[in-house]
């Protein structure tokens, strides 16, 4: 069957089989492979995007359901020359070690604070408590998340005062410190 | 002479990997797609035990999309049908005569895309005649207990083996004087690393050259690539293994597993690259597994608290092929640690291993090769010790922790600890996470009806394996080179045989360079996990990557800063006796207005300078580097719980690690490794086992069953730290990655039998779930490795909810 779906703004018309899962339309037929496969069973997270508005686990979409929606991965985070807050919180407070799930958790992140800008510790594990990961043991990825929360509240207050996503892109330094 | 001024190299430096990481562009195996592809499917034994009448491919070699079906008898034909393990035993590729286990590997399909390859094992019919499992460990050497393997000549039982450590005799005299002997039975049970990423690979072998290139999510590349030369009969140099990024590793991937060789028989057969992942099941169920000991426990004390000996017998199950990844000289791994931190008399041990129709492994998972199991018993039986003394389990280890002016310290083992404050390090526990008032609180809490628990665990690990002359795996020492070049402009490229699973080595090992060498980190940079661009080296896995690789850059920079000394000299016009290296130069002694960077002195180490004696040009260096010693970080960690009476639910609290590893290169990173491990330690003592029924049917083979903590089940972990540096490492690192997970477990363990107190609960078994607390609340602690009865009629942990 034929389906256009449109991914990180670009729209893509494939032919695919209907069984194709929405991870292996973007992985393998896109080559979109910042969106990671990790258990079938829509338990681990490492899958998800956003369908629409949604982080969804893109293991248990079929791509034939994405017929017709926008569909946003870690890919499409950000802007040219720009890291979302959420990337660079996660680079900053040491939230990935082997980077695996991150790019899942940073989606789920984004809409968090897309809904929820200035949530809770407690209110950033229930929102990421649908994802595993297996190195960091979640405390540095709460404190990624509120390192966004915190950079994008100082914008909203007047501009961050500094410290925050640099417009030519992120570049790791020797001196940087942790969140 | 100018320059930034000198800063340390060390400190909590971002990570140079986590740039391609948050933008979603790093390169796992399954990222990598080669033109021409095929892609391989493995069709596993739905049955644990039983014999194979047939397997007929008939139907799926005429499956359009199928390119080849390889069989057992394929590979017989190609005498690959049996491969070695890491432990000096042999492990089916592809079955031939037998299944051993539940998910066992018994043909591979390789097609044009990995749907077809699925849909084409459902064709393979294979005909089975079913034989009695043996699943319960502690009935595997009862007489008449089918032989699981038969395939070696002679075998009439499932014995695999038997070994001791320690002066038994010792060990008995001080018991028998002792005033206090306080027994435990105890079970670390089956767990699996379960990495986020499965294991895979891509074999692509080049038919004109002969070269195969294998890309893998290995843990050890140099380790895999002579494995594979051994085996297949190919030349090493025609090998090239590429571990890219891996979705971490914790053990995980440190064996080479059937699904490797296939994909490589998969491209000798169809002379196209052939792509392998495992699903999630497969992964949990077939490869390799961690713990699976049962441990009976003694310790012997005075009635004042001095602890004088202890006595253990454990069976461990080693599951259907002994595919243990450890020094070959230690067939039970580094149990034999199991004295702990304590000033003991004498200690002894007996280990023996079995067969059983489950997964192969034992020696995986953040364990540094089954410290976890020695470190769990001895901090169990300390608190139980404790009970009976009815001490304070803090005061009982205080009073009996080894002293700093004891190191270096030989236990009763023979195991040579190299340096340690360990009362120290428990104070600062103590004090950090307010112990009286904690104790205060949990007796107001008792007196309303409270479930609190806090417990302790002190642990000594023994990471970076190791001395050649005691330490190889396959008769390979475990000593790694370390290559570095320092490029005209002063940037340097340091290659090392270890290989990153998110430990983040491009990031500390280039800090370790960048301080040794006075440069910046942003100039060093980290070549790994490719056998064509690195030194050989057996890998990252025991916490050896700093231990050993780390004192390699080391070694490997000092060794280009002493030739850079030269060329200074004859720079400088000065006797290299007289120059000292000071804020990252190299100076006339007395004189900082004479000196050269390491940048200056590269650029004049490849230009026409007159250069002394002995310096034929450049700067490059390599070395290997063989451990004197292992590293042996500690740490005192507490644990908070509350335990729901009516459920049997425990949450934990609080979460306090006081880690000692020595000098920390980047404290992030280390701090970020202890949370991961903690993590892990938490789910082991509370929710994670694999579990069989009866007829060996695996019970953990999805994340719907197997349950790893999340965010919710996680306190945010607090830390602090002592810093005892390593007497003989060259920067003083001790390594970290395994601490946690196995300093941790037991803490979690003592906490939750502190909280059960009140009901005269003195032990229950991992996993702590809600259903094994109620039992142990009820006085009907449950077997955890089994989902059915065991022999002693202990009911297996679904018999009781």
């Amino acid at each position: 069957m034929q389906i256009t779906v449109t991914v990180n703004e670009a729209a893509y018309t494939r032919e695919v089989e209907p069984r194709l899962l929405l991870i292996h339309f973007l992985r393998d037929d896109l080559g979109l492979t910042g969106s990671h496969w990790g258990c079938d069973t829509s338990n681990c997270g490492a899958c998800v995007v956003w369908l629409d508005e949604t982080p969804v686990k893109s293991c248990t979409v079929l791509a034939a359901m994405a017929d017709g929606h926008r569909v946003r991965t870690v890919e499409g985070m950000g802007m040219p020359g720009r890291l979302d807050p959420v990337q660079e919180g996660f680079s900053r407070c040491h939230g990935l070690q082997c980077g695996f799930c991150t790019p899942g958790m940073m989606l789920t992140a984004r809409w968090l604070l897309d809904h929820n800008p200035d949530p809770t510790p407690g209110e950033i594990r229930e929102a990421l408590s649908g994802q595993v990961c297996r190195c960091t043991g979640y405390e540095n990825i709460v404190r990624s998340v509120q390192w966004a929360a915190q950079y994008e509240a100082a914008g909203r207050d007047g501009g961050p005062s500094g410290g925050g996503p640099g417009e030519t892109g992120h570049g790791p330094t020797a001196t940087g410190v942790t969140g | 002479m100018t320059g930034r001024p000198y800063r340390s190299a060390y400190g909590p430096a971002q990570r140079k990997e986590d740039a391609r990481f948050i933008r979603g562009r790093g390169t796992f195996v399954d990222d990598v797609q080669l033109p021409g592809m095929l892609h391989g499917a493995i069709l596993r034994s739905p049955l644990a035990h039983a014999r194979i009448l047939s397997v007929d491919p008939a139907a799926a070699e005429a499956h359009p999309k199928v390119k080849a079906v390889i069989t057992g008898e394929t590979l017989a034909a190609r005498n690959l049908a049996w491969m070695p393990t890491l432990s000096q035993d042999v492990q089916a590729v592809l079955a031939t005569d037998k299944v051993r286990f539940q998910g066992q590997e018994v043909a591979f399909v390789v097609a044009e895309d990995r749907y077809s390859a699925r849909d084409a094992l459902e064709l393979i019919n294979v005909e089975y005649e079913p034989l009695p499992p043996v699943i319960d460990a502690e009935r595997a050497l009862d007489p008449g207990a089918a032989v699981i393997r038969d395939d070696i000549a002679g075998k009439a039982d499932n014995h695999l083996f038997d070994w001791a450590a320690g002066d038994q005799a010792a060990t008995d005299a001080a018991f028998a004087g002792a005033d206090v002997v306080v027994t435990q039975d105890m079970l670390y049970p089956r767990v699996h690393p379960a990495p986020l990423e499965t294991c895979g690979a891509i074999a692509d072998l080049d038919e004109i050259s002969g070269k195969l290139t294998m890309w893998s999510t290995s843990q050890a590349p140099h380790a895999h690539r002579t494995l594979y030369s051994l085996f297949l009969g190919l030349p090493e140099h025609k090998i090239r293994v590429i571990s890219p990024d891996i979705g971490g590793g914790f053990g995980n991937k440190a064996p080479v597993y059937p699904g490797y060789i296939c994909a490589i028989v998969g491209s000798m057969v169809t002379g196209r690259p052939v792509k392998w992942m495992e699903d999630r099941s497969e992964n949990l169920m077939s490869t390799a597994f961690a713990r699976d000991y049962h441990m009976h426990g003694e310790i012997a004390a005075t009635r004042d608290g001095t602890i004088l000996a202890l006595r253990v017998k454990a069976l461990a199950d080693h599951g259907a092929f002994n595919g243990a990844a450890q020094p070959t000289k230690f067939p039970a791994g580094f149990f034999g640690m199991f004295s702990g931190s304590y000033d003991l008399r004498a200690a002894h041990c007996q280990v023996t291993g079995v067969y059983t129709n489950k997964a192969p492994g034992g020696v995986a998972y953040s364990c540094s090769f089954r410290i976890t199991e020695a470190v769990y018993l001895v901090e169990r039986m300390v608190d139980l010790l404790a009970g009976e003394l009815d001490m304070d389990p803090a005061q009982l280890r205080l009073k009996n922790l080894l002293r700093p002016e004891q190191f270096p310290h030989t236990t009763p083992t023979g195991w040579e600890y190299d340096s340690g404050d360990y009362a120290r390090t428990l104070r600062v526990a103590l004090d950090a996470v307010g112990y009286p008032a904690l104790r205060k609180e949990q007796a107001e809490r008792r007196g309303r009806g409270e479930l609190m628990g806090i417990g302790i665990s002190f642990f000594t690990e023994a990471v970076g394996a190791g001395p050649r002359k005691h330490m190889d795996i396959l008769g390979l020492g475990m000593a790694d080179g370390a290559d570095l070049r320092v490029h005209p402009t002063g940037k340097a490229v340091l290659a090392v045989s270890c290989q990153t699973q998110g430990q983040g080595h491009e990031t500390t090992f280039a800090q370790i360079v960048a301080e040794e060498l006075g440069l910046s980190v942003d100039d060093v940079e980290v070549v790994h996990g490719d056998t064509d661009r690195t030194p050989f080296g057996l890998g990252t896995y025991g916490s050896r990557s700093t231990p050993v690789s780390g004192a390699a850059a080391a070694v490997v920079a000092r060794k280009v800063r002493e030739r850079a000394r030269l060329v200074a000299a004859a720079m400088l016009e000065a006797s290299a006796d007289d120059l000292e290296w000071t804020g990252g130069r190299w100076q006339v002694r007395g004189d900082p207005a004479q000196g050269k960077t390491l940048a200056e002195i590269a650029m004049a180490a490849h230009s026409s300078l007159d250069l002394p004696e002995g310096v034929i040009g450049h700067l490059d260096a390599d070395t290997v580097y063989n451990p004197p010693n292992l590293t042996y970080p500690y740490g005192a960690y507490i644990c908070v719980v509350d335990v729901d009476p009516g459920t049997g639910v425990v949450q934990v609290r609080r979460f306090m690690a006081v880690d000692d590893c020595g000098v920390r290169i980047n404290p992030m990173i280390v701090e970020g490794q202890i949370h991961g491990g903690l993590a892990d330690g938490l789910g082991m003592a509370l929710m994670q086992a694999i579990t069989f029924d009866s007829d060996g049917n695996c019970l953990g083979g999805s994340f719907m069953d197997y349950l790893l903590p999340t965010s919710v089940e996680c306190p945010s972990w607090e830390l602090a730290e002592t810093v005892t540096p390593c007497p003989h490492h060259p920067i003083g690192a001790k390594g970290v990655g395994e601490s946690a997970t196995v300093g941790s477990p037991a803490a979690v363990v003592n906490a939750v039998m502190d909280a059960l107190r009140p009901y005269g609960v003195r032990h229950a078994d991992m996993p702590l779930t809600p259903a094994n607390v109620w039992s142990a609340i009820q006085g009907t602690p449950v077997r955890t490795d089994l989902a059915f009865n065991g022999w002693d009629g202990r009911a297996g942990t679904n018999e009781c909810t």
